[in-house]
Formats: structure tokens, sequence, C-alpha cells
């Protein structure tokens, strides 16, 4: 394994003198952001604290169950935070969790059936955050333009519906759209990686010490990796979410129709 | 009687737009006009079930509505919306799209000109279009579904005044030509008294006459307004 890095709390208190200049820009500039910036600091080193804490504890008890109970606790968390940028879309909760899941799922499960991992906690644990933080934004994002597409396109809908088509049917053209959106930012950053930014594993694993192609070879497994995963979320979320627009006699939801006229 | 309204009530937005409506249409064209914001648009939209009362009864040729099957419902009695509202890709696309649903296929040339259009502006593209344009394309794609029933939400509120007569001409046209009955809204009454036997009067979410009169069957005889 890479040689251990010898990082205390008195490392991450100098590193906070960088947020002392952000603070003093925004006091400056009147940006009224010294409050949000506290409350960043503050709520990332408590939630990391806690994380690594419960890390620690999953890596030591070495049990499956616990690793599959800690990423299933994740997309829960996960689909809750989702569901509140999604608000527009009148059914989120289940299916975001579901997409969570299913993606954390299907994309660990085949990773350890191809013999890339294997099943043990140090691989399937950060392994299942990142799939799960990434199957989040994306997820959450498809959903939310679905939410507004559909608000915005209330008239074609029901101008559809009115010519007998079912609701699947007259929601079709904008599903496209929504998908799409929910998959282009993870398409677009993995096109210029290494080119524009340097991704987060891969500046870890050299700073940890790791040989740059090892380094380079696993941040690629991880990039094609979160790809298939988005695009698992995405589109079980909006295919598990398109119906709650609609009642089952297919008519458009009068939620979705309102905030647009 | 094609439909019959119940003490029905209906909300839009939250609020409730139809208060307590009885109301019987018979076979043959009917005018509900009111001014904007009356409910005639939400009164329209129960008629072919793209909204549910919030109570009360809606019957069509005698049989509740919620008892039919919607989706055959909604050809059998086909709306135009107040807003043209065309799907992407050419105008044939448009008019065969609900045919296509049942893989039935239809003559647009036909229906282009029983809409009043040239036959040429089948291959044209939906987004290059007059507003009026649309509005017949709009009525192209509705008599594709080979309708008993035309519902029309203000078919002419869009439009000038030349070419809202020709609007009109077809609308008479059709009635006679197909003998389909015509359920249209409008806030403008002259226009009502033009084109239909009967009349319904709406003003705040009520039905002033709702009184079908003696059946007519010219559709120059005056409508039957008290
Ligand atoms: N999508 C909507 N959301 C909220 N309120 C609406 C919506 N559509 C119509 N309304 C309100 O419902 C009432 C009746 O509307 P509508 O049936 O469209 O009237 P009309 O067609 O006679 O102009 C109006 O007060 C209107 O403001
Ligand atoms: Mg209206």
């Amino acid at each position: 394994m890479t040689p251990a890095l010898d990082i205390g709390f008195a490392e991450v208190g100098a590193a906070l003198g960088l947020v002392a200049v952000a603070v003093l820009v925004s006091l400056w500039q009147r940006m009224r952001l010294e409050g949000d910036i506290a409350v960043a600091v503050a709520r990332s080193f408590v939630q990391l604290t806690a994380v690594g804490f419960v890390i620690q504890l999953v890596f030591e008890q070495d049990d499956l169950l616990l690793v599959v109970a800690l990423i299933a606790g994740m997309a829960v968390f996960g689909a809750f935070t989702a569901r509140r940028r999604a608000a527009s879309v009148p059914v989120a909760f289940a299916p975001l969790l579901v997409a969570l899941l299913l993606a954390g799922a299907a994309t660990l499960g085949l990773l350890v059936a191809l013999g890339v991992f294997s099943a043990e906690p140090r691989y399937l644990v950060p392994l299942g955050g990142m799939v799960v933080g990434n199957s989040m934004t994306a997820a959450a994002v498809a959903l939310s333009r679905l939410g507004d597409e559909v608000t915005g396109s209330w008239r074609e809908i029901e101008a559809t519906l009115a010519l007998g088509a079912t609701a699947g049917q007259a929601i079709r053209p904008i599903l496209r759209r929504s998908l799409r959106s929910g998959v282009i930012p993870l398409i677009d950053s993995t096109k210029t990686t290494g080119v524009i930014f340097f991704p987060g594993i891969m500046v870890g694993l050299l700073v940890a010490g790791a040989a740059p192609l090892d380094a380079v070879r696993l941040q690629l497994i991880i990039l094609y990796m979160l790809l298939g995963s988005v695009t698992i979320s995405s589109v079980t979320a909006v295919m598990l979410a398109q119906r709650s627009f609609f009642t089952p006699a297919h008519q458009l939801r009068e939620v979705a129709a309102r905030v647009a006229t | 009687m094609l439909f019959e309204l119940e003490r029905v009530r209906a909300s839009r937005g939250g609020a409730e737009v139809l208060h307590d409506v009885s109301l019987a249409l018979p076979e043959g064209s009917t005018c509900i006009a009111g001014s904007s914001g009356s409910g005639k648009s939400t009164l329209l939209r129960l008629l072919n079930r793209l909204a549910e009362p919030d109570s009360g009864r809606v019957a069509y040729r005698g049989r509740e509505l919620a008892s039919l099957e919607v989706l055959a419902l909604r050809r059998e009695v086909a709306l135009v919306p107040q807003l043209p509202a065309l799907l992407p890709g050419t105008i044939a696309d448009n008019v065969g799209f609900g045919p296509g649903l049942v893989d039935r296929d239809v003559e647009v040339a036909v229906l282009l000109d029983l809409a009043g259009l040239p036959t040429a502006f089948a291959e044209r593209d939906a987004d290059r279009l007059s507003t009026g344009e649309q509005q017949r394309v709009m009525l192209a794609r509705a008599l594709a579904l080979e309708p008993r029933v035309l519902l029309l939400d203000e078919p002419t509120s869009a439009l000038d005044e030349r070419t809202r007569d020709h609007v009109e001409e077809t609308l008479k046209e059709l009635r006679r030509r197909l003998g389909i009955s015509l359920v249209l809204v409008t806030h403008d009454f002259a226009q009502a008294e033009r084109l239909a036997e009967r009349v319904v009067r709406l003003e705040g979410g009520r039905a002033i006459v709702a009184d079908p009169g003696p059946e007519r069957t010219s559709v120059s005889t005056p409508p039957a307004v008290r």
C-alpha cells in the first residue's frame, strides 16, 4: 500500500488560512457570503470527520453487511437531498431512492463480478460513496429538468393527450432532453479530464505517493464506472418519476400546469 | 343528449372556477360564450376528460364519462385547444400523429383541405407557420381522428377578421359535410350567434342560459339566446 500520510489537525488548520482570504474578500466586496462560508467550513469539518470515524469503524469490522447498510444509508440521504432540488416533480423521493440503489448495486456489483476490485470494505465504501454522490447529482439534475420541461410544455403535453395519446406517449419528447441534461455534465468533464482539471482520485493517489500510471489507471476505471452509474440513475429516476405528473386517466396533474400560467 | 352536466364544480389553480353548473348540450352545434376568465376552457376540458370535476356528473351520450375508456373518448370527442401547440416535425407528421397512435393511415391532403389549408403544406415544417395556419393544422389534426364531436376553444381568437371569417366558413362546412357536432367556446357573442344553433352563456363560472330550445337543424337559424 501507499506510504501513510502524516496529516494532523494542525495542517488542516493551516489550510483555513485560505478560507480567511475568502472571508476577507467577501467582506471587502460586500458579497455577504461570510455566513455561508462559515457554515460550509463548519459543516464540511463535522460531516467529513464523522464520516471518517464511520468508515474507520466499517473497515475495522470488515463486515460486508455493514458496507451494504452504509451505502444504502448514503442512498437514502442522497435521495432526500436530491428531492428538494426536484421540487416540481410530484413524487420524487421513491424514484430517486430506487435510482441510487440500482446505480450503486449495478456498478459495484459489476466491478466486483469482473474482478476489477475485490469485495472488501476498503474498496466498496469509497467507491460506493462516489457512485451514490455522482448518481445523486445526475438524477437530481435530470428530474429538476423534467419538472421544468413539463411545466414549460404543458400546452403541448395536453394537446398531445387530447389526440388520444397515453401519458407516456405525451411526455416522451421531453424525457430525452431531461435524460441528456443529467448525463451531459459528466460526459463533458470526462472529455476534458487531465487537460483542464485533474480528477480528485488521481490527485489523492499522487499526493499519497502512488506511481503516476497506477493513479491514472484507477482514475480511468472510476471515470468509466461513473459514466455507467449516472446513466443508470438518470434513466431510472426519470422513468419512475414521469408517471407522477399524470393521473391514472391520462390527465396532466394541475401542479405541473399551474406554475406555468 | 350529447353532453349532460349535473351540478358540476371544477377548480383551476386551487380556486373553484365552475360553480354548480348544470347543462344539457344536444347534438348539433352549441356555443359557450362568456368573457375571459369565466371558465369556458375549464368547462371544455371536462368534456373530453382532460380534467376532472371536483364534484358533479358529466355524461356523454347518456354514459358517465368516468365509465368510458378515456383514450377512445378523446379520439371520438376531439379537442382543439385555445393556443396552437404543434409537435416538432412536418405538418403531415402532426396530422398523422393521432391516427398513428392506433396504427391508422390518413389522407393528409384531404384533411388539410377540410381545414382550409393548401395541400402543399403537408411537407412544411410545423414551426414555420403563421398563427392562423397553426390553428388550422390543429383543426386538421383533430379531424384526422375522425371524431364525432369537435370541441373548439376560441378557434379564432388569435386571428384577424378575414382569417376568422374563413375559419367560420370552414366550421360551417364541416358541420354540413361531415355532420360532426360542435361545441365551440368563444368570448365573441356575435360569433356565437353566427355559428351556433344554441348558445349557452357562462358568467363567473355559472351557466346563465342552459335552455337547449327546440331542436334546430339549420345553421342559419337564430340561436336561442335569452
Ligand atoms: N393553468 C392555470 N392555473 C391557474 N389558474 C388558471 C389556469 N388556467 C386558468 N386559470 C384561472 O381559472 C379561471 C378560468 O379560466 P378559463 O377556464 O381558462 O377561462 P376562460 O377560458 O373562460 O377564459 C380564470 O380565473 C383563470 O385565471
Ligand atoms: Mg379560455
